[in-house]
Protein backbone atom coordinates (compact mmCIF):
# COMPACT_ATOMS: atom_id res chain seq x y z
CA UNK A 1 0.00 0.00 0.00
CA UNK A 2 2.79 2.35 0.94
CA UNK A 3 4.50 1.62 -2.35
CA UNK A 4 1.34 2.46 -4.18
CA UNK A 5 1.13 5.86 -2.52
CA UNK A 6 4.80 6.46 -3.21
CA UNK A 7 4.24 5.55 -6.83
CA UNK A 8 1.30 7.92 -7.16
CA UNK A 9 3.26 10.68 -5.48
CA UNK A 10 6.25 10.15 -7.67
CA UNK A 11 4.34 10.14 -10.94
CA UNK A 12 1.61 12.52 -9.85
CA UNK A 13 2.11 14.97 -12.73
CA UNK A 14 2.11 12.43 -15.51
CA UNK A 15 -0.86 10.62 -14.02
CA UNK A 16 -2.87 13.82 -13.82
CA UNK A 17 -1.76 14.66 -17.35
CA UNK A 18 -3.00 11.35 -18.66
CA UNK A 19 -6.25 11.65 -16.72
CA UNK A 20 -6.98 15.11 -18.10
CA UNK A 21 -6.10 13.98 -21.62
CA UNK A 22 -8.42 11.01 -21.26
CA UNK A 23 -11.18 13.28 -19.99
CA UNK A 24 -10.76 15.71 -22.88
CA UNK A 25 -10.57 12.97 -25.51
CA UNK A 26 -13.60 11.13 -24.12
CA UNK A 27 -15.52 14.42 -24.28
CA UNK A 28 -14.37 14.81 -27.83
CA UNK A 29 -15.08 11.34 -29.16
CA UNK A 30 -17.74 9.80 -26.93
CA UNK A 31 -20.12 12.71 -26.83
CA UNK A 32 -19.42 14.39 -30.08
CA UNK A 33 -22.55 13.57 -31.90
CA UNK A 34 -23.36 17.09 -32.89
CA UNK A 35 -26.22 17.54 -30.48
CA UNK A 36 -25.15 15.56 -27.48
CA UNK A 37 -22.04 17.29 -26.25
CA UNK A 38 -21.43 17.36 -22.50
CA UNK A 39 -22.87 20.24 -20.51
CA UNK A 40 -23.59 22.03 -23.75
CA UNK A 41 -26.99 23.09 -22.44
CA UNK A 42 -25.57 24.76 -19.33
CA UNK A 43 -22.62 26.23 -21.20
CA UNK A 44 -25.07 27.50 -23.78
CA UNK A 45 -26.68 29.76 -21.20
CA UNK A 46 -23.33 31.28 -20.23
CA UNK A 47 -21.87 31.74 -23.70
CA UNK A 48 -25.30 32.96 -24.80
CA UNK A 49 -25.14 35.77 -22.26
CA UNK A 50 -21.74 37.00 -23.49
CA UNK A 51 -22.67 36.57 -27.13
CA UNK A 52 -25.84 38.62 -26.72
CA UNK A 53 -23.79 41.45 -25.16
CA UNK A 54 -21.44 41.37 -28.14
CA UNK A 55 -24.34 41.16 -30.53
CA UNK A 56 -25.84 44.39 -29.21
CA UNK A 57 -22.77 46.21 -30.51
CA UNK A 58 -22.33 44.24 -33.69
CA UNK A 59 -25.93 44.84 -34.73
CA UNK A 60 -25.28 48.47 -35.55
CA UNK A 61 -22.71 47.68 -38.17
CA UNK A 62 -25.00 45.37 -40.09
CA UNK A 63 -28.20 47.38 -39.97
CA UNK A 64 -28.00 48.74 -43.49
CA UNK A 65 -27.53 45.36 -45.13
CA UNK A 66 -30.18 43.84 -42.89
CA UNK A 67 -32.66 46.57 -43.73
CA UNK A 68 -32.16 45.93 -47.42
CA UNK A 69 -32.82 42.22 -46.98
CA UNK A 70 -35.96 42.74 -44.94
CA UNK A 71 -37.26 45.22 -47.47
CA UNK A 72 -36.72 42.68 -50.22
CA UNK A 73 -38.46 39.98 -48.21
CA UNK A 74 -41.42 42.29 -47.57
CA UNK A 75 -41.58 43.07 -51.24
CA UNK A 76 -41.84 39.42 -52.14
CA UNK A 77 -44.54 38.90 -49.51
CA UNK A 78 -46.57 41.91 -50.69
CA UNK A 79 -46.67 40.37 -54.11
CA UNK A 80 -48.36 37.31 -52.66
CA UNK A 81 -51.33 39.23 -51.20
CA UNK A 82 -54.78 38.09 -52.19
CA UNK A 83 -55.70 41.54 -53.53
CA UNK A 84 -53.17 41.30 -56.30
CA UNK A 85 -55.10 38.57 -57.98
CA UNK A 86 -58.53 38.33 -59.51
CA UNK A 87 -60.67 35.49 -60.67
CA UNK A 88 -61.06 35.32 -64.41
CA UNK A 89 -64.56 34.59 -65.60
CA UNK A 90 -63.99 32.47 -68.64
CA UNK A 91 -67.64 31.65 -69.15
CA UNK A 92 -66.92 28.19 -70.27
CA UNK A 93 -64.94 25.93 -68.06
CA UNK A 94 -65.13 22.34 -67.11
CA UNK A 95 -66.24 21.94 -63.52
CA UNK A 96 -66.11 18.89 -61.45
CA UNK A 97 -69.19 18.72 -59.35
CA UNK A 98 -67.71 18.25 -55.97
CA UNK A 99 -64.90 20.16 -54.35
CA UNK A 100 -62.00 17.97 -53.56
CA UNK A 101 -60.75 20.06 -50.70
CA UNK A 102 -62.38 21.15 -47.52
CA UNK A 103 -62.58 24.82 -48.39
CA UNK A 104 -63.96 25.94 -45.05
CA UNK A 105 -60.81 25.55 -43.02
CA UNK A 106 -57.08 25.41 -43.36
CA UNK A 107 -54.71 23.27 -41.34
CA UNK A 108 -51.48 24.90 -40.38
CA UNK A 109 -48.41 22.87 -41.31
CA UNK A 110 -45.57 25.26 -40.60
CA UNK A 111 -45.11 27.80 -37.88
CA UNK A 112 -42.52 30.53 -38.20
CA UNK A 113 -40.82 32.36 -35.34
CA UNK A 114 -38.39 35.20 -35.62
CA UNK A 115 -35.02 35.09 -33.87
CA UNK A 116 -31.70 36.84 -33.82
CA UNK A 117 -28.29 35.29 -34.36
CA UNK A 118 -25.94 35.95 -31.45
CA UNK A 119 -22.77 34.21 -32.48
CA UNK A 120 -21.71 32.56 -35.65
CA UNK A 121 -18.67 30.78 -37.01
CA UNK A 122 -17.58 29.82 -40.49
CA UNK A 123 -13.90 28.99 -39.99
CA UNK A 124 -14.28 25.53 -38.50
CA UNK A 125 -15.32 22.28 -40.03
CA UNK A 126 -18.25 22.08 -37.68
CA UNK A 127 -19.89 25.46 -37.70
CA UNK A 128 -22.72 26.44 -35.42
CA UNK A 129 -24.60 29.60 -34.72
CA UNK A 130 -26.45 30.58 -31.62
CA UNK A 131 -29.87 32.26 -31.65
CA UNK A 132 -31.65 34.16 -28.91
CA UNK A 133 -34.69 31.90 -28.60
CA UNK A 134 -34.87 28.74 -26.56
CA UNK A 135 -37.19 26.17 -25.06
CA UNK A 136 -39.09 28.98 -23.33
CA UNK A 137 -40.06 30.37 -26.73
CA UNK A 138 -41.07 27.01 -28.12
CA UNK A 139 -37.92 26.18 -30.04
CA UNK A 140 -37.25 22.46 -30.37
CA UNK A 141 -34.57 20.33 -31.98
CA UNK A 142 -34.70 19.79 -35.75
CA UNK A 143 -36.44 23.02 -36.62
CA UNK A 144 -35.01 24.68 -39.69
CA UNK A 145 -33.56 28.19 -39.82
CA UNK A 146 -33.71 30.60 -42.74
CA UNK A 147 -32.26 34.07 -42.86
CA UNK A 148 -34.12 37.29 -43.52
CA UNK A 149 -33.46 36.84 -47.21
CA UNK A 150 -35.39 33.58 -47.30
CA UNK A 151 -32.23 31.54 -47.77
CA UNK A 152 -31.64 28.37 -45.76
CA UNK A 153 -29.06 28.80 -43.01
CA UNK A 154 -29.19 25.62 -40.93
CA UNK A 155 -31.17 23.63 -38.39
CA UNK A 156 -31.53 23.70 -34.62
CA UNK A 157 -29.60 20.93 -32.89
CA UNK A 158 -29.57 21.93 -29.25
CA UNK A 159 -31.89 23.96 -27.08
CA UNK A 160 -31.46 25.47 -23.64
CA UNK A 161 -33.87 27.59 -21.63
CA UNK A 162 -33.26 30.93 -23.37
CA UNK A 163 -30.92 30.16 -26.25
CA UNK A 164 -30.46 27.53 -28.88
CA UNK A 165 -27.68 26.29 -31.11
CA UNK A 166 -28.14 25.66 -34.77
CA UNK A 167 -25.96 23.58 -37.05
CA UNK A 168 -25.07 25.73 -40.03
CA UNK A 169 -25.18 24.37 -43.57
CA UNK A 170 -21.41 24.71 -43.30
CA UNK A 171 -21.11 21.67 -41.05
CA UNK A 172 -19.67 18.45 -42.33
CA UNK A 173 -22.53 16.47 -40.79
CA UNK A 174 -25.22 18.63 -42.34
CA UNK A 175 -27.51 16.88 -44.83
CA UNK A 176 -30.37 18.74 -46.43
CA UNK A 177 -32.89 17.28 -48.81
CA UNK A 178 -32.86 19.52 -51.89
CA UNK A 179 -34.30 19.79 -55.37
CA UNK A 180 -33.55 21.63 -58.56
CA UNK A 181 -36.14 24.33 -59.13
CA UNK A 182 -36.19 23.69 -62.87
CA UNK A 183 -36.86 19.97 -62.92
CA UNK A 184 -37.84 19.17 -59.31
CA UNK A 185 -35.22 16.44 -59.26
CA UNK A 186 -34.37 15.36 -55.78
CA UNK A 187 -30.89 15.46 -54.31
CA UNK A 188 -29.09 16.27 -51.12
CA UNK A 189 -26.95 19.20 -50.14
CA UNK A 190 -23.89 18.64 -47.98
CA UNK A 191 -20.65 20.41 -47.22
CA UNK A 192 -17.25 18.80 -47.72
CA UNK A 193 -15.59 20.92 -45.03
CA UNK A 194 -13.24 22.60 -47.42
CA UNK A 195 -14.36 25.87 -48.88
CA UNK A 196 -17.04 27.86 -47.03
CA UNK A 197 -17.95 29.55 -50.32
CA UNK A 198 -19.43 26.37 -51.78
CA UNK A 199 -21.77 23.56 -50.77
CA UNK A 200 -22.06 20.26 -52.59
CA UNK A 201 -25.22 18.91 -54.20
CA UNK A 202 -25.25 15.15 -54.80
CA UNK A 203 -27.62 12.49 -56.11
CA UNK A 204 -28.82 14.40 -59.16
CA UNK A 205 -28.83 11.80 -61.97
CA UNK A 206 -26.92 12.57 -65.14
CA UNK A 207 -30.07 12.07 -67.15
CA UNK A 208 -31.13 15.44 -65.83
CA UNK A 209 -29.97 18.56 -67.61
CA UNK A 210 -28.19 20.91 -65.29
CA UNK A 211 -26.61 24.23 -66.11
CA UNK A 212 -24.67 26.79 -64.15
CA UNK A 213 -26.92 29.29 -62.41
CA UNK A 214 -29.79 26.87 -61.78
CA UNK A 215 -31.59 27.43 -58.50
CA UNK A 216 -31.48 24.82 -55.74
CA UNK A 217 -34.40 24.74 -53.30
CA UNK A 218 -35.15 22.70 -50.18
CA UNK A 219 -36.67 19.40 -51.22
CA UNK A 220 -40.19 18.07 -50.94
CA UNK A 221 -39.25 15.10 -48.81
CA UNK A 222 -37.69 16.69 -45.78
CA UNK A 223 -39.20 16.44 -42.30
CA UNK A 224 -37.27 19.40 -40.98
CA UNK A 225 -37.30 21.85 -43.85
CA UNK A 226 -40.26 23.49 -45.48
CA UNK A 227 -40.09 22.82 -49.22
CA UNK A 228 -39.24 25.63 -51.59
CA UNK A 229 -36.83 27.83 -49.65
CA UNK A 230 -33.75 28.74 -51.59
CA UNK A 231 -30.46 27.04 -50.77
CA UNK A 232 -28.30 28.47 -53.51
CA UNK A 233 -27.39 28.45 -57.16
CA UNK A 234 -25.24 26.00 -59.07
CA UNK A 235 -21.74 27.33 -59.58
CA UNK A 236 -19.84 24.37 -60.94
CA UNK A 237 -20.45 20.94 -62.40
CA UNK A 238 -18.05 18.11 -61.72
CA UNK A 239 -18.54 15.25 -64.11
CA UNK A 240 -17.70 12.21 -62.01
CA UNK A 241 -17.13 9.43 -64.55
CA UNK A 242 -17.47 6.63 -62.02
CA UNK A 243 -21.11 7.23 -61.14
CA UNK A 244 -24.35 8.13 -62.79
CA UNK A 245 -24.78 11.16 -60.60
CA UNK A 246 -23.49 14.67 -60.81
CA UNK A 247 -21.43 16.30 -58.10
CA UNK A 248 -22.55 19.90 -58.20
CA UNK A 249 -20.99 22.91 -56.53
CA UNK A 250 -23.61 25.16 -55.03
CA UNK A 251 -23.04 28.76 -54.10
CA UNK A 252 -25.16 29.28 -50.97
CA UNK A 253 -27.77 32.02 -51.14
CA UNK A 254 -27.30 32.90 -47.49
CA UNK A 255 -24.32 34.99 -46.57
CA UNK A 256 -23.04 33.00 -43.59
CA UNK A 257 -20.62 35.77 -42.74
CA UNK A 258 -23.35 38.12 -41.54
CA UNK A 259 -26.35 36.12 -40.42
CA UNK A 260 -28.40 38.52 -38.35
CA UNK A 261 -32.17 38.27 -38.20
CA UNK A 262 -33.45 34.78 -38.91
CA UNK A 263 -36.70 32.82 -38.93
CA UNK A 264 -37.08 29.47 -37.24
CA UNK A 265 -39.56 27.23 -39.05
CA UNK A 266 -41.35 24.48 -37.21
CA UNK A 267 -42.95 21.59 -39.02
CA UNK A 268 -46.03 20.99 -36.86
CA UNK A 269 -46.62 17.55 -38.33
CA UNK A 270 -43.04 16.37 -37.95
CA UNK A 271 -43.80 14.05 -35.03
CA UNK A 272 -46.58 12.37 -36.93
CA UNK A 273 -44.40 11.90 -39.99
CA UNK A 274 -41.48 10.51 -38.01
CA UNK A 275 -43.71 8.18 -35.99
CA UNK A 276 -45.33 6.91 -39.16
CA UNK A 277 -41.94 6.36 -40.71
CA UNK A 278 -40.76 4.32 -37.74
CA UNK A 279 -43.98 2.34 -37.54
CA UNK A 280 -43.68 1.44 -41.23
CA UNK A 281 -40.13 0.32 -40.71
CA UNK A 282 -41.19 -1.85 -37.79
CA UNK A 283 -44.09 -3.34 -39.66
CA UNK A 284 -41.94 -4.27 -42.64
CA UNK A 285 -39.34 -5.82 -40.37
CA UNK A 286 -42.01 -7.90 -38.70
CA UNK A 287 -43.40 -9.04 -42.03
CA UNK A 288 -39.94 -10.09 -43.13
CA UNK A 289 -39.39 -11.98 -39.94
CA UNK A 290 -42.64 -13.84 -40.34
CA UNK A 291 -41.72 -14.83 -43.88
CA UNK A 292 -38.50 -16.46 -42.82
CA UNK B 1 -1.63 44.28 -9.51
CA UNK B 2 -1.26 40.93 -7.87
CA UNK B 3 -0.06 37.96 -9.81
CA UNK B 4 -3.38 36.13 -9.68
CA UNK B 5 -5.45 39.13 -10.64
CA UNK B 6 -3.17 39.89 -13.54
CA UNK B 7 -3.45 36.37 -14.88
CA UNK B 8 -7.22 36.29 -14.53
CA UNK B 9 -7.42 39.56 -16.48
CA UNK B 10 -5.14 38.09 -19.10
CA UNK B 11 -7.30 34.95 -19.35
CA UNK B 12 -10.43 37.01 -19.98
CA UNK B 13 -8.64 39.26 -22.47
CA UNK B 14 -7.14 36.43 -24.48
CA UNK B 15 -10.38 34.48 -24.59
CA UNK B 16 -12.31 37.61 -25.58
CA UNK B 17 -9.75 38.46 -28.23
CA UNK B 18 -9.93 34.97 -29.66
CA UNK B 19 -13.72 34.60 -29.62
CA UNK B 20 -14.81 38.12 -30.50
CA UNK B 21 -12.00 39.40 -32.70
CA UNK B 22 -9.98 36.64 -34.35
CA UNK B 23 -12.91 34.29 -34.89
CA UNK B 24 -14.96 37.10 -36.41
CA UNK B 25 -12.37 37.89 -39.05
CA UNK B 26 -13.44 36.53 -42.43
CA UNK B 27 -11.19 33.59 -43.23
CA UNK B 28 -8.35 34.51 -45.56
CA UNK B 29 -8.03 30.91 -46.56
CA UNK B 30 -9.33 27.72 -45.04
CA UNK B 31 -5.84 26.80 -43.81
CA UNK B 32 -4.97 30.17 -42.34
CA UNK B 33 -6.75 30.32 -39.02
CA UNK B 34 -5.42 32.80 -36.48
CA UNK B 35 -5.28 31.33 -32.99
CA UNK B 36 -3.73 33.14 -30.05
CA UNK B 37 -5.67 32.25 -26.88
CA UNK B 38 -3.06 29.67 -25.79
CA UNK B 39 -0.51 32.44 -25.35
CA UNK B 40 -2.14 32.70 -21.92
CA UNK B 41 -0.60 29.34 -21.03
CA UNK B 42 2.75 30.34 -22.49
CA UNK B 43 2.80 33.48 -20.38
CA UNK B 44 1.91 31.86 -17.04
CA UNK B 45 4.52 32.49 -14.33
CA UNK B 46 7.37 30.06 -13.79
CA UNK B 47 6.22 29.60 -10.21
CA UNK B 48 3.00 27.77 -11.13
CA UNK B 49 3.36 24.11 -10.16
CA UNK B 50 3.15 21.50 -12.85
CA UNK B 51 -0.13 20.10 -11.57
CA UNK B 52 -1.81 23.51 -11.55
CA UNK B 53 -0.41 24.22 -14.98
CA UNK B 54 -2.30 21.17 -16.25
CA UNK B 55 -5.52 22.19 -14.53
CA UNK B 56 -5.30 25.77 -15.82
CA UNK B 57 -4.54 24.48 -19.30
CA UNK B 58 -7.56 22.22 -19.21
CA UNK B 59 -9.87 25.02 -18.05
CA UNK B 60 -8.52 27.42 -20.69
CA UNK B 61 -9.04 24.95 -23.49
CA UNK B 62 -12.46 23.91 -22.28
CA UNK B 63 -13.71 27.50 -21.95
CA UNK B 64 -12.74 28.16 -25.54
CA UNK B 65 -14.30 24.86 -26.59
CA UNK B 66 -17.67 25.86 -25.23
CA UNK B 67 -17.57 29.00 -27.34
CA UNK B 68 -16.87 26.93 -30.45
CA UNK B 69 -19.22 24.08 -29.49
CA UNK B 70 -16.62 21.38 -29.72
CA UNK B 71 -15.96 20.21 -26.14
CA UNK B 72 -12.63 18.49 -25.60
CA UNK B 73 -10.77 19.55 -28.72
CA UNK B 74 -8.82 22.57 -27.51
CA UNK B 75 -8.82 21.22 -23.96
CA UNK B 76 -6.75 18.23 -25.08
CA UNK B 77 -4.29 20.41 -26.98
CA UNK B 78 -3.93 22.85 -24.07
CA UNK B 79 -3.32 20.08 -21.54
CA UNK B 80 -0.60 18.76 -23.83
CA UNK B 81 1.26 22.06 -24.09
CA UNK B 82 0.79 22.69 -20.37
CA UNK B 83 2.45 19.33 -19.72
CA UNK B 84 5.33 19.91 -22.15
CA UNK B 85 5.96 23.53 -21.13
CA UNK B 86 8.18 22.87 -18.04
CA UNK B 87 10.44 20.54 -20.05
CA UNK B 88 10.96 23.14 -22.77
CA UNK B 89 11.58 25.87 -20.19
CA UNK B 90 14.15 23.67 -18.43
CA UNK B 91 15.94 22.97 -21.69
CA UNK B 92 16.12 26.63 -22.60
CA UNK B 93 17.08 28.12 -19.24
CA UNK B 94 20.71 29.05 -18.70
CA UNK B 95 22.38 26.59 -16.40
CA UNK B 96 23.35 29.03 -13.66
CA UNK B 97 19.97 30.07 -12.41
CA UNK B 98 21.19 33.35 -10.95
CA UNK B 99 20.83 34.93 -14.35
CA UNK B 100 17.41 33.54 -14.83
CA UNK B 101 15.18 35.05 -12.29
CA UNK B 102 12.32 36.72 -14.06
CA UNK B 103 8.77 35.97 -13.15
CA UNK B 104 7.42 34.58 -16.40
CA UNK B 105 8.60 33.58 -19.89
CA UNK B 106 9.19 36.52 -22.20
CA UNK B 107 11.65 37.63 -24.83
CA UNK B 108 13.35 39.82 -22.29
CA UNK B 109 13.62 37.12 -19.69
CA UNK B 110 14.89 34.35 -21.93
CA UNK B 111 16.45 36.20 -24.86
CA UNK B 112 14.90 36.38 -28.28
CA UNK B 113 16.31 33.16 -29.71
CA UNK B 114 15.39 30.81 -26.84
CA UNK B 115 12.01 32.52 -26.47
CA UNK B 116 11.25 32.02 -30.17
CA UNK B 117 12.20 28.38 -29.89
CA UNK B 118 10.00 28.04 -26.81
CA UNK B 119 7.04 29.61 -28.61
CA UNK B 120 7.69 27.67 -31.79
CA UNK B 121 7.83 24.26 -30.12
CA UNK B 122 4.65 24.79 -28.13
CA UNK B 123 2.79 26.37 -31.05
CA UNK B 124 3.73 23.49 -33.29
CA UNK B 125 2.63 20.97 -30.66
CA UNK B 126 -0.64 22.78 -30.01
CA UNK B 127 -1.62 23.08 -33.66
CA UNK B 128 -0.21 19.70 -34.58
CA UNK B 129 -2.26 17.95 -31.93
CA UNK B 130 -5.34 20.03 -32.67
CA UNK B 131 -5.28 19.33 -36.39
CA UNK B 132 -4.40 15.69 -35.71
CA UNK B 133 -7.57 15.30 -33.62
CA UNK B 134 -9.62 16.99 -36.32
CA UNK B 135 -7.98 14.77 -38.90
CA UNK B 136 -8.99 11.62 -36.97
CA UNK B 137 -12.59 12.60 -37.54
CA UNK B 138 -12.26 13.49 -41.21
CA UNK B 139 -9.79 14.83 -43.76
CA UNK B 140 -6.82 13.85 -45.83
CA UNK B 141 -3.13 13.63 -44.96
CA UNK B 142 -1.96 16.38 -47.29
CA UNK B 143 -4.55 18.75 -45.86
CA UNK B 144 -3.33 17.79 -42.41
CA UNK B 145 0.31 18.65 -43.11
CA UNK B 146 -0.42 21.91 -44.90
CA UNK B 147 -2.81 22.98 -42.18
CA UNK B 148 -0.30 22.33 -39.39
CA UNK B 149 2.37 24.36 -41.20
CA UNK B 150 0.03 27.21 -42.10
CA UNK B 151 -1.57 27.54 -38.66
CA UNK B 152 1.81 27.32 -36.94
CA UNK B 153 3.19 30.03 -39.21
CA UNK B 154 0.33 32.42 -38.58
CA UNK B 155 0.41 31.58 -34.86
CA UNK B 156 4.14 32.40 -34.59
CA UNK B 157 3.57 35.64 -36.47
CA UNK B 158 0.78 36.67 -34.10
CA UNK B 159 2.65 35.80 -30.93
CA UNK B 160 5.91 37.47 -31.90
CA UNK B 161 3.98 40.56 -33.00
CA UNK B 162 2.18 40.56 -29.66
CA UNK B 163 5.54 40.30 -27.91
CA UNK B 164 6.92 43.32 -29.79
CA UNK B 165 3.78 45.39 -29.44
CA UNK B 166 3.16 44.74 -25.76
CA UNK B 167 6.45 44.50 -23.91
CA UNK B 168 5.53 43.42 -20.42
CA UNK B 169 7.13 45.27 -17.56
CA UNK B 170 8.83 42.41 -15.83
CA UNK B 171 10.34 42.80 -12.41
CA UNK B 172 13.06 40.63 -11.06
CA UNK B 173 11.86 37.98 -8.75
CA UNK B 174 13.38 38.88 -5.42
CA UNK B 175 13.35 37.35 -2.01
CA UNK B 176 11.52 40.34 -0.60
CA UNK B 177 8.38 39.95 -2.65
Amino acid sequence: MRNLFLFIRRYFTIISFLLLQALALSMLFRYNKYHRAVFLGKANEITGYFNSQYDKVEDYFLLKEENRRIHRMNDSLLNLLQENFMKVDTGVSAYSDTTRYDTTRLVRRYFIRSARVLSNSINNQKNYFQVNRGARHGIKDNMSVINSDGAVAGQIVNVSENFSQAMSLLHIQSRVNAMLKKSRTNGRVEWDGKNPQYLVLRDIPKSDSVSIGDTVLTGLFSYNFQPGWMIGTIAGIVDDKSTNFYVLQVKPAANFQNLQQVFVIENLQRNEQVTLDRATQKKIDELNRRKQ
Amino acid sequence: MSETLRNITRFVLFLGLQVYVLDKIPALHRFIIPVIYYLFILWLPFSVSRFWLLIIGFITGLSYDYFTNHPGLHAAACVLIAYIRPFVVNLLTPKDSSEFNYREPSAKAMGWAPYSVYVFVLTLLHHGYLVFLEWLEFGSLLDFIIKVIATTGIGMLLILTAEVLFPRKLKFRTNVA
